[in-house]
């Protein structure tokens, strides 16, 4: 891990294979940002490391638009790990003393840091009502809810509301005879801070968090939150001593109990889903929820042009960046998600529901773009049926 | 300028004075603060000791004075705060005043950071509501301040160590009173759990 930190622009090249491109220019082709004309070009990056130049990258603040979305790696005919290879230089060029503009005042950054610190007593299970059966010390499942509380509270004036997604799937725990873990000394799992580029807090956050879930005695970890999920599988395995818990997203965790719900028909609803950066392309994690909603009985799946590995991200996850050309990629999403036809647009990753919805609310937009947003789990949770099924 | 408590030696050049009066006066004013007493778990860094040069240690009142870090708007908090310095009214001097030009551009990752950076108490300032320079920067002051109470509500610091004040610029007095008393409520809260020594940037 120290290694990798200090690594120079050399053994950068080596470890994402920069040193293969040969200039073929398909990462800034594909990349999201470029095509809806932003002067964003990956291949300008992957160049500069490989000539040994790192002030470029970190003169212009470029490295900081790029939304790590993934999508020039999966096209990259050499496989340069351009995703890697741009957290690496942001974490090269992080300077603590110096302020970067960051979207919402840094705001988001302030409070992860706060909790990096630690001292506080979060309010933070908030959200949980009396009906959820849940355990905040120990347990076989430890629901691992995310930064939800923050964003609803953050986000209120633009009625974001990630917690429904929290609630749905506490009730569906509950419902399959769980009673989850749900504590409030959990904290952010750092995954923006680590690809702000601060590593320090992100380690102090990822220590405390490993500690916690080892101490619930969970052996299976479940989460709402595609980014929360993608730091527990990928980032956090070198601070796990010993076996870690299954790491599940939501929906495949509903996906492994399919046969234990039964889904009421109440009418048929056309449902488009949005695979999240992290969920899809960074985890590979694709057909889960897509047979979680073709199994409910009211809902008939719908894909978008672009889906599945080419799916086009909500262009907002790491509060690095925000400018007019995300704008522009989610208006030009939700756009797509529109000429499905589609009546709900399901996503499964709390910092989609927050960009899409933020795009909505352009008044001059809004009607062509507007379109009911869901939870997978919430729409499990609504076309459950309660008679009969495995639980109740 | 706000006013300082302490003696101001006559030395000192009228502007450098009012440089100085909102930062360095929070630390080196101790006179002023006789009588409280000490919070529980007040870091022994931060304490100062009222004793006067004369008095015996037995003597020796210790007291924990806060860092409160103020933002105020241009046209009428921070006018206001000048006006409790012309007025020579006296008032704690434990706080370190941030002007911005309307109470409007306060948004949460303003009070956040300063909390961040171990701030024991932020208070938000600006002209009252229908007074604004702006039209209707304080509205916008407000709806922020509303979502900053609710993110700090759930990070767990205390509600007392975060205000909102409307203080015209014609109210030197009332500018002063604010600030003693929640200079005494944070006094009473004690150090911020994020304080002490400065982890990051």
């Amino acid at each position: 891990m120290e290694m990798m930190r200090m690594a120079g622009p050399a053994d950068l090249a080596k470890q994402t294979r920069a040193w293969a491109c040969y200039d073929c220019g398909k990462c800034t082709a594909t990349c999201p940002i470029s095509r809806v004309g932003g002067d964003y070009s990956p291949r300008r990056h992957v160049l500069a490391v490989n000539r040994g130049e790192r002030g470029e990258n970190e003169a212009d603040g470029s490295l900081r638009m790029c939304l790590t979305c993934s999508l020039c790696d999966s096209r990259c005919p050499v496989q340069v790990d351009y995703t890697n290879l741009v957290r690496r230089l942001r974490e090269i060029s992080y300077r603590p003393d110096a302020q970067m503009e960051c979207p919402h005042g840094g705001a988001l950054q302030s409070m992860m840091r706060m909790m990096a610190r630690g001292g506080l007593h979060q309010n933070r299970l908030e959200w949980l009502t009396g009906d959820m059966k849940t355990d905040t010390r120990k347990g076989h499942v430890f629901y691992w809810a995310g930064c939800a509380v923050y964003f609803d509270a953050f986000f209120q004036k633009l009625d974001v509301k990630t917690l429904d997604a929290n609630r749905a799937a506490v009730r569906l725990m509950n419902f399959l005879n769980f009673t989850p873990v749900v504590s409030p000394e959990e904290r952010c799992c750092g995954h923006d801070l680590l690809w702000n580029g601060d590593r320090e807090n992100f380690e102090r956050l990822a220590r405390h968090n490993v500690a916690l879930v080892r101490e619930s005695g969970a052996e299976v970890l479940v989460t709402s939150c595609a980014e929360c999920l993608r730091t527990w599988k990928a980032d956090y395995a070198p601070f796990f001593d010993g076996k870690p818990p299954r790491i599940l997203h939501i929906t495949e965790f509903i996906a492994q109990h399919r046969s234990e719900l039964k889904f009421e028909k109440n009418g048929k609803r056309r449902v488009v889903f949005q695979d999240p950066c992290r969920l899809g392309r960074h985890l590979g994690i694709y057909e889960p929820p897509r047979q979680v909603l073709r199994g409910m009985a009211g809902v008939e799946l719908v894909e978008m042009r672009k889906s599945g590995p080419a799916a086009i991200c909500c262009a907002g996850g790491t509060w690095s960046n925000c400018d007019r050309f995300a704008k522009q990629i989610q208006v030009n999403r939700l756009r797509e998600a529109r000429a499905t036809g589609a009546e709900v647009l399901a996503t499964a990753c709390p910092k989609c529901q927050i960009h899409f919805r933020c795009a909505m609310k352009d008044p001059n937009l809004s009607a062509d773009i507007e379109i009911e947003m869901r939870d997978i789990a919430e729409l499990v949770m609504e076309s459950l049926s309660n008679d009969g099924s495995a639980g109740q | 300028m706000p006013a300082a408590p302490e003696k101001r030696s006559p030395k000192r050049s009228r502007l450098e004075k009012a440089a100085d009066a909102p930062v360095k006066t929070a630390g080196a004013s101790n006179g002023a603060v006789k009588g409280v007493t000490r919070a529980a778990n007040a870091p022994a860094k931060r304490m100062r000791t009222s004793a006067k040069p004369g008095e015996t240690a037995a003597k020796t009142e210790t007291v924990w004075n806060p860092r409160i870090v103020v933002f105020a708007c241009n046209w009428c908090s921070y006018a206001g705060a000048d006006t409790a310095g012309v007025s020579r009214v006296q008032h704690q001097p434990h706080f370190r005043m941030i002007r911005v030009m309307c109470s409007g551009r306060i948004q949460p990752g303003f009070v956040l950071h300063a909390f961040e950076k171990g701030a024991d108490g932020v208070l938000v300032s600006g002209c009252h509501i229908g007074d604004c320079h702006y039209m209707f920067g304080n509205e916008r002051a407000a709806e922020q301040f509303e979502i900053t109470r609710d993110v700090v509500r759930l990070l767990g610091l205390e509600e007392g160590r975060l205000r909102l004040e409307w203080i015209s610029a014609a109210e030197g007095v009332r500018f002063a009173e604010v600030i003693n008393g929640f200079t005494e409520e944070v006094r009473k809260l004690g150090p911020s759990p994020l304080g002490g020594k400065d982890v990051s940037a």
